[in-house]
């Protein structure tokens, strides 16, 4: 019998057509997937039955929805909850001073009367700390989790906040569904993988879970059909068992992507070295780098993977000098100087940071001021001189930023509207043209891809590959997908507690991967 | 009606409709206009340098100088410095700029340096700091060397009078400098034309390649530093820049007054810059010349209507407290929208 069913639903806002007929139905015990790019309405779906108000503040929504059988409006996620809707949010809502318990038990805590309640009424009870304690220990046993249940949830590693999310929902006697968006997104790997197990479980527990995911071979792996959205419309409704991965991906975008690895030309990397570290720390905070050897050869892609937290972050921040640095810095023969960002852009080196909005962009200025701007500080271009003062040349900049919107092909309504309101694809390309404006022999590119939807991914890794080839630029890429790396990298530096674990190439297996990751040695991952 | 509200801001919008209210009744109840006018534009003269001194400051990173006082008590020391030597005319205004500008630059440069330690609340100390700076001034003023019988009191002995008057040397020296009369209007042309000039440099240094790293290093600070920016030098330029202006903005105020106010006159003179260029459109983030203009404009205009308006409707001294609740309400309702809104 299916739990959930929602029929012809359609959603404007204003004017805008953002879900178009679309129909769900979730049986009950089942797994069903959500798929789309951003923007393809998962969330509005989401919000609707979830009851949020911006759905109503917007002049609500066409279509019918069913729960148990039963009609279903709900007004406000109170009314939502009250059914046995659970959601687990993508930005995680705990209080980071509260003890786990209390995180879970919150809003629903079990009380005992005092003489003050009695005179007062219910809402002054006392806490009943054991009681509660009790319900959450059962909650984080269903998860298998054996943390101390009165441990304060700040300082807890993000994945336990996570399963803190999901006992919270789950601890609701009568949760029948439970929607997890983008669940794993901030997970590492094996965190993940566990994470997997569980849902496993609440399923047999007679959960239906609804599951939305950018990681593809998740989905394929967990769920027990799916649903794909593009552009406010369902694509296509199947069992899992029948559709591949790479069908999946080419649904959701609409043209097919290449998700296997094109055979590579031969590339211009010689045996010449352009970048040496030696005995390199960096004191990042959550991504230290602990004594690291690196030799970089020219004209290669480089990519640095690894863990969240074993410190491959650290290397980009470190050699730019953003964070306190000790070691040795080698480039082209020359040593250069520890923590000075200036020193080291004019030694030919570009950064594109792994926090784009924070670190990488203004956003609040225009698209030509944010592609210009490094280059005119760094290397006084588009500079004109009228007597003793060095004006700014705005005209050269606004020639200069219309032909990188055209060649990298940066959607924008012009070059002066601000970065803030450009997707998150559209960005990292005013990043990237803004690292060629200083003309660099070699990038330091972090995360390229983060938070950015599978069709301008294959954009932006195929400009960094055009780059690469056309101009010899070296350039080394840090990720924490490991097939973005494979797709792109001549070698992969496996980063393992702040130090290189092994360098494989990247048609290395999956299996030698993992290992180097776990911090086994790389005799052994080779044998 | 809405478009237009949103495209020149709540505040601004509530501002205009309660000065047009005003200069209305003004007229209702005979007061003459020109005179008001002409009072609105030396008004606007005096004060706008103040506000222009919070430009530097917002573009730098450290706020809102809250910390005005520093640079208005060695703007006050040039002036008294060119007294004492009895100058005159545009000696005295040119030797108190003089005299105040290293004065300030040096003092902004110890300031910039202290706020670097203090990142993210360098509005709440600066005012208190401000505040300090003046106490500690009062004890200077009654203990400073200065002999001119102009300056101290009237029956001799040690100390500074509380206000010294400039009758006798820089007094109106701008206001009255190429000034013409519109009909009943007196526009001061000196004085407007010295703003202009201020502004003018402000202006260029925005442009200027310079200018350019401080506001970077001001709007988003990693970002500043990944491009190889010293962030903290920036901001002691701006801090500086801002001090230095505070001290030529009380020398032109205080020739445009008549007198030069000791004591505890800059206490709170930091309060109407921060309000005017807030109610200009500026926000903790972004600052313009235009911001200035328009601010010191509105502010200054509704404190020249307000007065004798509300003096002849009301008992009392009405229109002062109705002013004071405005403009610290302005300044209020600034604060609270930390992201402020497009001027």
């Amino acid at each position: 019998m299916d739990l959930l069913q929602m029929k012809n639903i359609t959603k404007l806002y204003t004017e805008n057509r953002v879900l178009n007929q679309v129909s769900l139905s979730i049986k009950e015990g089942e797994i069903h997937g959500l798929v789309g790019e951003n923007g393809a309405g998962k969330s509005t779906l989401m919000n609707i039955l979830f009851g949020m108000p911006v759905i109503h503040s917007t002049g609500g929504f066409e279509g019918e929805m069913l729960f148990n059988g039963r009609s279903f409006l709900p007004k406000s996620p109170e009314e939502a909850m009250n059914l046995g809707i659970g959601m687990v949010h993508q930005e995680f809502m705990l209080i980071p001073g509260f003890t786990i318990t209390e995180n879970i038990k919150l809003n629903r805590e079990k009380t005992k009367p005092t003489f003050v309640s009695k005179i007062f009424g219910e809402r002054l009870e006392k806490l009943d700390l054991n009681a509660m304690a009790k319900d959450a220990r059962k909650s984080l046993d269903k998860l298998n989790m054996s943390i101390d249940e009165y441990l304060p949830v700040a300082g807890l590693p993000v994945g336990y906040m996570q399963f803190i999310e999901i006992a919270r929902e789950i601890d609701k006697s009568k949760l029948k569904l439970l929607i997890l968006d983008e669940p794993t997104a901030v997970l590492a790997e094996t965190e993940a993988a566990q994470f997997l197990d569980i849902i496993n479980k609440l399923s047999e527990m007679g959960i239906s879970i609804l599951f939305i995911s950018h990681r593809l071979d998740e989905i394929k792996k967990i769920t027990d059909s799916i649903t794909i959205l593009r552009d406010g419309e369902v694509v296509k409704t199947i069992e899992t068992s029948e559709i591949s991965i790479a069908d999946m991906a080419g649904l959701m975008v609409g043209r097919n992507i290449e998700m296997i690895r094109k055979k590579k030309n031969e590339r211009n990397a010689g045996d010449e070295y352009i970048l040496e570290i030696k005995d390199f720390k960096v004191n990042m905070p959550g991504e230290r780098v602990k004594g690291l050897d690196l030799k970089v050869r020219k004209g290669e892609i480089l990519g640095l993977g690894g863990l969240a937290g074993q410190g491959k972050i650290g290397i980009a921040n470190g050699i730019m000098g953003l964070y306190e640095t000790s070691g040795t810095i080698i480039k082209n023969g020359n040593k250069l100087p520890l923590n000075n960002p200036r020193e080291i852009l004019h030694s030919s080196i570009a950064f594109l940071s792994e926090d784009r909005r924070g670190v990488g962009l203004l956003l609040d200025d225009s698209i030509e001021f944010n592609i210009g701007f490094s280059s005119l500080e760094v290397q006084n271009k588009f500079l004109k001189k009228i007597g003793p003062l060095n004006l700014i040349d705005e005209k050269k900049i606004r020639e200069y930023a219309l032909k990188m919107i055209e060649e990298l092909d940066i959607r924008c309504t012009g070059p002066k509207q601000h970065t803030r309101y450009l997707s998150g694809g559209n960005q990292q390309k005013v990043c990237i043209a803004r690292a060629l404006t200083l003309e660099p022999d070699l990038l330091l590119i972090s995360e390229p891809t983060r938070g950015i939807d599978i069709g301008a991914k294959k954009l932006v890794l195929d400009t960094l590959v055009k780059l690469n080839k056309k101009l010899n630029m070296t350039v080394i890429i840090t990720s924490s997908e490991l097939g973005e790396l494979r797709q792109v990298s001549d070698r992969i530096a496996i980063i393992y507690n702040g130090k290189v674990g092994g360098i494989l190439p990247p048609d290395a297996s999956d299996e030698q991967f993992g290992l180097l990751m776990a911090g086994e040695s790389l005799d052994k991952v080779v044998n | 009606m809405k478009d237009l509200m949103d495209k020149i801001g709540f505040p601004r919008f509530i501002i205009t409709v309660f000065l047009i209210g005003l200069i209305l009744l003004a007229v209702f109840l005979k007061i003459p206009l020109p005179g008001l006018i002409t009072d609105i534009l030396v008004r606007f003269g005096m004060n706008a340098i103040l506000v222009l001194a919070m430009v530097p400051a917002v573009q730098s990173g450290i706020g809102l100088n809250f910390n005005l006082p520093l640079g208005i008590v060695f703007g006050l020391i040039g002036a008294l410095v060119s007294i004492e030597f009895k100058l005159a005319g545009f000696k005295g205004l040119l030797v108190s700029i003089l005299i105040a500008v290293p004065l300030a630059a040096i003092a902004g440069y110890f300031y910039g340096k202290m706020l670097n330690k203090i990142k993210g609340q360098e509005m709440t100390v600066g005012t208190y700091i401000g505040f300090s700076v003046v106490s500690l001034m009062c004890i200077f003023w009654l203990v400073a060397p200065f002999k001119s019988p102009e300056l101290i009191w009237a029956y001799g002995g040690n100390g500074l009078r509380v206000t010294v008057s400039l009758e006798s040397s820089i007094g109106h020296i701008l206001n009255n400098l190429w000034h013409f009369n519109i009909g009943k209007v007196v526009v001061p042309t000196g004085l407007l034309l010295f703003f202009a000039l201020c502004a003018f440099i402000v202006w260029v240094y925005n442009k200027s390649k310079k200018g350019l790293s401080m506001r970077v290093a001001g709007s988003n600070e990693k970002f500043a530093l990944s491009n190889g920016i010293d962030v903290d030098r920036e901001r002691i330029i701006g801090t500086i820049i801002s001090t230095v202006l505070a001290a030529i903005g009380i020398i032109v105020y205080s020739q445009a007054f008549g007198f030069l106010q000791l004591y505890n006159a800059p206490l709170y003179a930091a309060m109407p810059a921060v309000a005017s260029i807030l109610i200009g459109g500026a926000s903790l983030h972004k600052a313009k010349i235009v911001h200035v203009i328009i601010g010191t404009l509105l502010f200054q205009s509704l404190l020249v209507v307000a007065l004798p308006v509300i003096n002849i409707i009301s008992e009392g001294s009405m229109s002062e407290v109705i002013r004071t609740i405005i403009s610290n309400g302005i300044i209020l309702y600034a604060l609270t929208r930390t992201g402020g809104e497009e001027a």
